[in-house]
């Protein structure tokens, strides 16, 4: 049977078979008729943020919770233009996530029109693919392949800009596409496959180096089975925490230029590198002459480009990381290495992370601390970007793929609160918890409405050094102590913005037990600020000097 | 040229691309937009649609890099790119067009 359909009615149905439930966005004029069929879709849940970029990183935030596609929607010009830092930062972080934009309609586009901006032009570099849709007609293959190429191989943003005339423009449609889903990469190369283990088999000194790629591929079970098998001391960028237990014994944390002191040490002396899924980023791996300067070196990634990029791979396999552990695991043979092992375990009682003020709850590690023991593992933890987001990925017990929400790669101040909006939206019954500064919180708090509006089970950690902390520090100890336009002179009052936004807060340095408060808090369920003033001149060490050698660690 | 003369433009060791696409607006930006990032300047462009149109092939000039492998790959991870050939830098594709430019 045909069913007569607009544009905007078409891409909602598309939407809907693609088995969307909950989406983030912000109305404007170019999108508006999308917005009416949406407003007619009963299975669809609208979120409405604040600010198109908050929208973005909501959908950002489903995505990262649930390794789904998140979807954002935002009008044409400016409406487009804030969705940049969020697809930006789904690029570099490798979400899955498909923003739809309004565009003018097809005859104005180039005439400078009212909030005409060139999305294609604009998004070319930050997304995996975009579109400009000329036709209805288009909008029955461009959506679903939207979709499979945010999912298939590397994930990543996918953009389709819509012109208004084309959301109207009536068709007659009588078949409907299938849903774009993920489609398999080719299959690991096995002899590649049957090399690596055997240089696992023959290395002395081997470590596994977990990235980002593991949890997307939904791997972390097989690598914590291949470290298992082969006695591997595994070291985790900062986009896999959780792929295995801080706490396993094998487990030598976070790598880099805030790495433990073990850690970076221990990759000093490894003879054999096991990348799963990294891709060897400049803050995990210092100077890269030096890293890792006596390992031969196994990579496996799903995006061929990555291989060879940055260090030459002995064996590079392009394919899929789980399904790669899955051809090595049989071929690796048992083995408790007990000399190497030893040697990292006395690294580790030698050269251990440091966690100063840790027993008192008003500090930054007393505060990660009592989270930690207030919640379990089920609980989801999102951070901003700066010092706090260094100190939570050392300290923070995360021990579960998924649980860990944080911009990676592009770093971006004001992700926290509305990426965890969008993980508390996605997985309603967990509690998920922000930390973040007084900086970040800044970038996108008119979030707290949405939060509010939402009544998501979301508990905002405010660590308040009145700092810019990252500059502050890179300031005292690059830029002789010249503090300039880190330190800031007038602050809100925290606590009275989030009830002014419509959100309860507390204020544990006000507070007579804060230790007590804090469970409170974070016990009542919806959305909570619960603010708290730390030191400073608290550094996060230890810390690498851009540009030198992880074994030249300032704080170690 | 910025500050290279002829001469030295000459003496610089050349690789000619060929590279097929689909053949719609926006592809050339996707394939040049890697090059510009990089600072990479592409020193000729030639670019016709193949029989039929649905596709088109892109001839590129550029100097010899060692960034070069990794401008492939990423050339080659583009939804709109089919194929990327690499040819040495004396390739009669563009040396054919010189009478054109002088």
């Amino acid at each position: 049977m045909s069913e007569t359909l607009t544009g905007a009615q078409l891409t909602v149905r598309l939407l809907e078979r693609q088995g969307i439930r909950t989406l983030s966005g912000y109305p404007g004029g170019a999108i508006l008729p999308i917005y009416d069929a949406l407003g007619q879709s009963t299975v669809i849940h609208h979120v409405l943020a604040r600010h198109e970029q908050g929208a973005g990183f909501i959908a950002q935030g489903m995505a990262r919770a649930t390794g789904q596609v998140g979807v954002c929607l935002a009008s044409s010009g400016p409406g487009a233009t804030n969705l940049l830092t969020a697809i930006a930062d789904a690029k570099l972080d490798s979400i899955p996530l498909v923003a739809i934009t309004g565009q003018v309609p097809k005859a104005m586009i180039g005439t400078d029109a009212f909030q005409e901006v060139d999305t294609y032009g604009l998004t070319i570099p930050i997304t995996k693919h975009n579109f400009l849709v000329s036709s209805a007609e288009e909008l029955l293959t461009v959506i679903p392949r939207a979709f499979q190429l945010a999912l298939s191989g590397r994930p990543g943003p996918v953009l389709v800009d819509i012109p208004k005339d084309v959301q109207m423009q009536a068709i007659e449609v009588t078949d409907w596409p299938a849903p774009g889903k993920r489609v398999a990469p080719p299959p690991a190369d096995a002899r590649a496959i049957s090399e690596a283990a055997a240089m696992i088999n023959a290395a002395k000194r081997p470590l596994l180096y977990l990235g980002g790629g593991v949890v997307h591929a939904g791997a972390a079970q097989s690598a914590v089975e291949l470290a298992e098998k082969a006695s591997l001391p595994t070291v985790m960028t900062l986009m896999a925490l959780g792929a295995m237990p801080v706490d396993h014994p094998l487990s030598l944390g976070m790598l880099g230029m805030h790495g433990a002191p073990y850690c970076n040490l221990a990759l000093d002396e490894c003879d054999l590198l096991i990348a799963v899924g990294a891709r060897f980023d400049d803050r995990a791996t210092g100077k890269v002459a030096a890293f890792c300067p006596q390992a031969r070196i196994i990579h496996i990634d799903i995006d061929p480009a990555e291989l060879d990029k940055i260090k030459t791979a002995h064996v590079g396999i392009a394919a899929d990381v789980e399904e790669a552990l899955q051809g090595l695991l049989p071929l690796v043979s048992e083995n408790s290495r007990p000399g190497w092992v030893d040697r990292v375990n006395q690294l580790k009682r030698q050269h251990p992370q440091q966690f100063p003020d840790q027993e008192q709850t008003l500090s930054h590690f007393g505060l990660i601390r009592e989270v930690a023991e207030a919640l379990d593992d089920q609980a989801s933890i999102a951070t901003d970007v700066g010092q706090h987001q260094m100190w939570v990925a050392q300290a923070y017990p995360l021990r579960r793929a998924r649980q860990w929400l944080t911009s990676g790669g592009l770093g971006t101040m004001g992700f926290g609160v509305p990426a965890a909006i969008g993980a508390a939206l996605a997985e309603p019954q967990r509690t998920v918890v922000c930390f973040t500064g007084d900086g970040s919180i800044l970038m996108n708090i008119q979030e707290l409405v949405t939060a509010g509006e939402e009544q998501v089970n979301l508990k905002i950690i405010l660590m308040n050094n009145a700092t810019l902390g990252l500059v502050h520090q890179q300031q005292t100890l690059f830029y002789g102590e010249r503090l300039f336009a880190s330190q800031f002179k007038t602050l809100p009052d925290f606590v009275k913005v989030a009830e002014g936004l419509g959100i309860a807060a507390v204020d544990l340095t006000q507070a007579e037990n804060p230790h007590r408060a804090l469970r409170e808090a974070l016990q009542r369920p919806g959305p909570c600020l619960i603010h708290a003033r730390i030191d400073a001149e608290q550094k996060v060490y230890p810390m690498v000097p851009p540009g030198a050698a992880n074994r030249d660690m300032i704080g170690a | 040229m910025n500050a290279i003369n002829r001469n030295e433009q000459t003496a610089i060791a050349r690789a000619v691309l060929e590279i097929d696409v689909n053949n719609h607006a926006g592809v050339m930006s996707h394939v040049v937009g890697l090059f510009s990032r990089r600072a990479y300047n592409v020193e000729g462009i030639l670019c016709l649609p193949l029989a039929g149109g649905e596709q088109s092939r892109i001839w590129l000039l550029v100097n010899e890099d060692n960034r070069l492998p990794q401008m492939l790959k990423q050339v080659e991870k583009l939804e709109d790119v089919m194929a990327v050939r690499r040819h040495g830098g004396d390739h009669p594709i563009f040396s054919g067009l010189e009478s054109y430019f002088r």
